[in-house]
């Protein structure tokens, strides 16, 4: 046994081990980055959650100037019946110098039916200015009272650390009073 | 090992062996008692690379639709696993809404029937146990979302429980309201014979004679059961040719690094 | 003993402040130097090390999912087999590992008994590797039940009555163990709890145990002391290249469980949820406790029954003296050798009749193969030990390594 002198630095016989410990290393390194896969997507939405991602609301019992909190994966919608004035006020504003800049039309299908996702786009917290005794900030709209986000009747960010609007779901009107988010 | 003495008196790999060869031979003889062992008729997800038939899944789900539902809840189902039997989206909601569910409350705080969508799982024939005991001669009708993992013998043991029933040899008694199967534990069944020739009407055509739908629904509750099974068979092949081309390489570098020894 | 990238200065600077690298190299590197004839059983350590990482691992996943409720557990299992993103293969993988982690722990018992890894010095080592097998026992006990199917409700009641069987205060510490008068949702709450608890304790059992076996070093199939440098080898690279292939075929044997038959070692009733008015016909343990449930089952009286099953791993820690031969190898041993075989198969039927009701001749090979079981290790250990001429010893590993024909392959010198 002691007389194999397997070479250490003998050109070829060397590369070629070099090359079997890199293709090896290597294919340990690329299987246990995929086994570690699984173990980070299963922490992602599960297929019965995904499930659950569209709701309907019916909007016939929300009375002009009134709003109304559904629950739309599992996070809180925000839909307000705008009165005229309101609608006037979000069009009132010249849009380039609002911080994320967007204009009313394109933030509603119907006028007077403002849908969004009621949760601050700076931390998450939820903005008052849903029922009439609510703070609604100094533009009229909603008020987040964790870090004083000022949103405006479009849900549009105004004053305070939020770095955007208020975040506008994908929805359809199936009929006249009723929408389906998601 | 030169000169090893001539003591053995049990050789001892021998006694191993046979310990081993009498476990394997008397354990299956054991389970099985006085019933009868399962048909073994062959499905198409056997076996290492085995998949679901798609026909046979949607057929199946249509006698469990047709004939099982009745008595028979399904309560892991969804509506939306309809997608993973072959079903399009379309055609998934539209099964979904023959379908009733409970929804609410409303405003009022009543709760209210609604069409069934993709996110609700298919309603139980029987609201709670008891009453599905009180409508079944005091049998309680198991889910099916698991019988086939649930049972020794698996889908052959459904199948030929499907198509077991026979006339009563003479020496058995049946109890009231019984059925004999040879397949049952105990050979007397509650559940009266479900199949029957052309009990359902295949939307495919294909002729839906007893042992047809018996295979049809075996595949869909096995399905049911596992529904992953085909996934998990996919990855198997690609975790196993990765671990042989790794332990030949590994085997390969451990040479290597031990010439120097031997 | 410099280890591998001393040069480089980040490894420096942490060394001198945590000499954590000399640590590893002393522990797994090349300064730990090992026997350079251990042969291939002697992978079961590592492996079981990697058994029990990958349990740790999983379990820690599957626990974001599973929900430790009596009305809830059975369906957040089957919430994780289909909704949950790879939910099944982690599962399976966790279910099958718990088998996987027995079978190496149990050949790497068996070794540790053929060679009498159990003799002086390492009397301690062995002491502190059966309580990491009675601790793998109740975690994996508890595990068993949290699926809260019908085999792990009556795994949980027989196992908790148990208890009942000690005189007087047998009564109230079942009901204390159950926090109710049958087992339970609050029963089931604190067997998860302590699953979950008990597996760092065993990593923590793991590192004494390894502490102990670095004080001597490794036994080696000879079973002969290691007398210089001549007789060992550098754990690293030539052991950890070995484990890592025996890792490769481990990996491959697990993979054929969790992806070609994951449910064959479990029992069809645990998809069935558990039902408190209806005990299933057979019931039966998983398969690394059927040889204990065959010695409960062997004695027909509740306390004696439980008295003796306990005494069959009580009395594995009484082997170093029991174990009478100055010899440690039972290669060298010709009779205690046969003797050591007939223990094998005896405890190969012990799980056999574990496996079949209790009915019939079951009775008689069960309590047949009890009382040969501590007959091995009461009488024919002490005696064999006194009566018994080994065969001649080697002079020392490195002879024996020579006398094997120089390049012989390690694999072969394995278990006779």
């Amino acid at each position: 046994m002691s007389t194999t002198t397997s070479g250490g630095g003998h050109g070829d016989d060397a590369s070629r081990r070099d090359f079997l410990y890199i293709a090896t290393g290597a294919f340990g390194g690329i299987g246990t980055a995929l086994a570690v896969w699984p173990l980070i997507d299963q922490m992602n939405p599960s297929s019965d959650v995904l499930a659950l991602a569209s709701t309907e609301v019916d909007l016939s019992p929300v009375k002009e100037g009134q709003a109304i909190t559904v629950v739309w994966r599992s996070k809180p919608v925000f839909i307000r019946h705008r009165t005229a004035t309101e609608i006037e006020a979000a069009r009132n504003v010249i849009v380039e110098d609002l911080r994320d800049p967007q204009a009313d039309e394109d933030r509603v299908q119907q006028d007077k039916w403002l849908i969004m996702v009621g949760v601050c786009t700076h931390l998450g917290c939820v903005p008052l200015g849903q029922k009439a005794t609510d703070p609604q900030g100094e533009f009229g709209g909603w008020f987040c009272p964790c870090h004083g986000s000022h949103y405006d009747t479009s849900g549009r960010i105004r004053k305070g650390p939020a770095p955007a609007n208020l975040m506008v779901p994908p929805y359809e009107f199936l009929s006249d009073t009723t929408i389906k988010i998601g | 090992m030169t000169g090893r003495r001539p003591v053995t008196f049990v050789r001892p790999t021998l006694a191993v062996v046979a310990a081993c060869v009498a476990l394997l031979a008397a354990g299956p003889s054991m389970a099985a008692g006085d019933v009868e062992a399962p048909k073994s008729p062959g499905f198409s997800f056997q076996g290492p690379f085995g998949t679901y038939d798609r026909g046979e899944l949607q057929r199946g789900f249509q006698v469990y639709q047709e004939v099982c539902s009745a008595c028979h809840s399904l309560k892991y189902f969804a509506f939306r696993n309809l997608r993973s039997i072959g079903f399009d989206e379309v055609q998934a909601k539209a099964i979904a809404a023959q379908y009733e569910v409970m929804g609410g409350p409303d405003e009022e705080g009543e709760m209210f029937e609604r069409p069934a969508v993709l996110a609700d799982f298919i309603p139980a024939p029987f609201a709670n146990d008891n009453a599905a005991r009180a409508a079944n001669n005091g049998a309680l009708p198991p889910d099916l979302s698991l019988i086939v993992k649930a049972r020794a013998g698996g889908e052959d043991y459904v199948y030929s429980l499907l198509t077991g029933y026979a006339d009563p040899p003479a020496d058995v008694e049946l109890g009231e309201g019984m059925d004999y199967n040879p397949y049952f534990g105990g050979g007397q069944i509650a559940m009266p014979p479900p199949l029957f020739e052309d009990g359902v009407e295949y939307a495919d055509g294909t002729k839906a004679s007893v042992d047809q739908m018996a295979r049809d629904v075996t595949t869909f509750l096995t399905w049911a059961a596992e529904p992953d099974m085909e996934a998990r068979k996919r990855m198997g092949i690609k975790v196993m040719v990765f671990l042989v081309l790794m332990t030949v390489l590994l085997y390969m570098v451990k040479r290597k690094v031990w010439s120097d020894v031997h | 003993m410099s280890s591998p990238g001393s040069g480089n200065r980040i490894v420096q600077w942490i060394e001198y402040r945590l000499p954590i690298f000399s640590w590893l190299d002393h522990t797994v590197g090349s300064g730990y130097p090992a026997p350079k004839n251990l042969n291939y059983l002697w992978n079961m350590g590592s492996l079981a090390g990697v058994a029990l990482v990958i349990q740790i691992v999983t379990g820690i996943v599957l626990a974001m999912h599973y929900v430790p409720h009596g009305n809830m557990a059975f369906d957040s299992v089957e919430h994780i087999m289909r909704n949950v993103n790879y939910g099944w293969l982690i599962r399976y993988i966790h279910a099958n590992g718990a088998s996987m982690f027995f079978l190496v722990v149990y050949i790497h018992v068996f070794r540790g008994l053929y060679y009498g890894s159990y003799k002086y010095p390492r009397e301690l080592l062995w002491w502190i590797g059966l309580a990491i097998m009675l601790l793998m026992m109740a975690t994996a006990f508890m595990g068993y039940v949290l699926p809260w199917g019908q085999m792990s409700f009556w795994a949980a009641t027989v196992i908790t009555n148990l208890f009942s069987a000690i005189p007087l205060i047998g009564e109230p510490i079942v009901t204390w163990l159950w926090g109710g008068f049958a087992v339970d949702s609050p029963t089931l709450q604190r067997f998860y709890s302590l699953h979950y608890l008990l597996p760092f304790v065993i990593a923590g059992v793991v590192i004494v145990h390894i502490w102990a076996l670095h004080t001597h070093g490794s036994n080696n199939p000879t079973g002969i002391d290691v007398k210089g440098p001549q007789d060992t080898l550098p754990f690293h690279p030539y052991y950890t290249v070995k484990d890592l292939f025996g890792l490769g075929l481990f990996l491959i044997i697990f993979a054929y469980w969790v992806f070609y038959n994951p449910n064959y070692l479990g029992h069809p009733d645990n998809y069935i949820p558990a039902n408190p008015l209806q005990t299933p016909p057979h019931i039966v343990p998983e398969w690394y406790l059927l040889p204990y449930y065959a010695i409960l089952r062997a004695i027909p009286d509740k306390l004696g029954g439980i008295v003796v099953m306990g005494a069959a791993i009580g009395v594995l820690f009484l082997i170093p003296w029991l174990d009478t031969s100055r010899v440690r190898s039972a290669t060298f041993r010709p009779i205690y050798k046969q003797f050591y075989w007939i223990l094998v198969a005896d405890i190969l039927i012990l799980g056999w009749v574990g496996a079949n009701p209790p009915e019939g001749y079951f009775i008689l090979i069960g309590q047949l193969a009890t009382a040969y079981y501590f007959l091995h290790f009461i009488i024919v250990m002490p005696f064999v030990g006194w009566f018994e001429t080994p065969r001649q010893l080697p002079d020392s590993i490195a002879t024996s390594v020579l006398d094997k024909g120089g390049g012989a392959d390690t694999a072969k010198e394995g278990a006779p």
